[in-house]
């Protein structure tokens, strides 16, 4: 095995994927280095979710690899599920559960206490709306109650799959600022967007486009 | 991982509480289904003793079938079921916990309502025992085995009568020895052997049937 680089989280060794006959993406590479993003973009259609889902192992390659700070997956899969999270379409949230319950209930490595839990969802936006049931929560709020999960993940990787949708204007900063956070305390950060995040900064981010 | 299996089994076991439907409607199944056989064949006590080991336990196998789909399917639909399969602890035991908490909702109530319904049908009084303890373990053997058919139909969008066609084959031997096991007691025979059987079923379930739906899960996650 070759000597990897600590900086570097995830590689894609000529990735291939495809959906049925329609090959989405062909021998793609590309790395994710602690403190960086990878900004996914694409028309509708294009295989972002798909390819998102793929570096999540959810789906399986045509061809190539992924690695985990170098071993390769799915067999490292433990150890990169316990330093990744992924927020995808659906929040993933209990409808029937307030949103400081469904926090509560985590299924990763970290135990969190109501505390910090209250402490998180006061700083994405719902300070007094944690014993509300998520059913009566709106699109956007359940998207925030989602980022919260984020924050309290503390995981190495964040792979998010169009983070803005739902969300209000100070939702979408939050977002930002969320990301940029988690950049420079050196994680990663893999996501797809329609927009620009508002306000990006100065942090190292590779685009990757994605073309029918 | 204990702890993941603890918060996993509370939460399910919140939700349904919250949701009556979850353990009402195969409760109120399993009571329609027997009533309706005094009215269907009529109030021969001697006939409905007979039948009655054979109707309880396939009313109980209908009613565990009839929540089994939705044992993943909420979860499958509001993503949590992604969050599930990202988690870094065994896939197994986390499904064992969800078929647990399905369970103690959906099996065990059926279970404690069984001597009632024994009553309605005129079973002799001394195979209640057997009844309970057969039904005990008996049911949460479908579940366990029932979980591997809704963990593979889970993304159809019309699963139920597929689910059926899939795990009612694999039912069939906890029916034989389950009904069996009452039948015998009722005759004031031995029931060690059928409820052996029944508790060695059990525990081939609980050794090989989350593994299964676990990896049905990864399956059906790819669609």
């Amino acid at each position: 095995m070759t000597e990897v680089h600590p900086q570097v989280l995830l590689q894609a060794v000529n990735l291939s994927v495809s959906r049925g006959e329609l090959t989405l993406f062909k021998e793609r590479s590309f790395t994710v280095e602690a403190g960086t993003l990878l900004q996914l973009q694409g028309d509708n259609g294009s295989g972002k979710t798909t390819l998102l889902r793929a570096l999540c192992t959810l789906i399986p390659l045509d061809e190539g690899e992924l690695r985990w700070r170098g071993e390769l997956l799915p067999g490292a899969r433990e150890d990169y599920f316990s330093e990744m999270v992924f927020a995808g379409h659906a929040d993933g949230l209990k409808a029937g559960l307030t949103p400081l319950e469904n926090l509560l209930c985590n299924l990763s490595d970290k135990q969190v206490s109501v505390d910090e839990c209250v402490a998180v969802l006061e700083r994405t936006g719902l300070a007094g709306k944690e014993q509300l049931p998520c059913r009566v929560l709106s699109a956007g709020q359940r998207r925030r109650v989602a980022l919260s999960r984020l924050l309290l993940s503390d995981t190495a990787l964040w792979i998010l799959d169009e983070p803005l949708t739902a969300l209000d204007a100070s939702g979408r900063d939050l977002v930002a600022s969320l990301i940029d956070e988690q950049v420079q305390r050196g994680g990663g950060v893999i996501y797809s967007t329609h927009q620009p995040l508002p306000g990006s900064s100065t942090v190292d981010t590779q685009t990757l486009v994605l073309s029918n | 991982m204990f702890q993941a299996f603890v918060n996993l089994l509370k939460r399910d076991l919140t939700l349904s509480l919250r949701r009556s439907s979850d353990w009402l409607n195969p409760l109120v199944f399993f009571v329609i289904v027997v009533t309706l056989f005094p009215l269907g064949v009529g109030p021969d006590g001697e006939l409905l003793s007979e039948i009655a080991a054979g109707v309880i336990w396939v009313a109980a196998l209908l009613a565990t079938l009839l929540a089994l789909d939705g044992l993943f399917r909420d979860d499958y639909i509001d993503g949590s079921l992604e969050q599930l399969l990202l988690s870094p602890h065994p896939l197994p035991v986390l499904v064992m916990a969800k078929t647990l908490a399905h369970w103690l909702v959906s099996g065990l109530p059926l279970v404690l309502l069984s001597p009632l319904l024994a009553l309605l049908m005129q079973l002799p009084l001394k195979a209640l025992p057997a009844l309970l303890l057969s039904l005990l373990s008996g049911t949460l053997c479908l579940s366990l085995i029932g979980s591997i058919g809704a963990a593979l139909t889970v993304g159809l969008k019309r699963g139920g009568v597929l689910l059926a066609l899939l795990v009612l084959p694999l039912f069939i031997p906890v029916l034989i020895f389950g009904s069996s096991c009452v039948v015998a007691a009722a005759g004031g025979f031995e029931t060690g052997a059928q409820l052996s059987l029944l508790t060695g079923l059990l525990f081939l379930a609980l050794a090989l049937c989350p593994w299964a739906a676990a990896a049905s899960l990864r399956v059906s996650a790819e669609a």
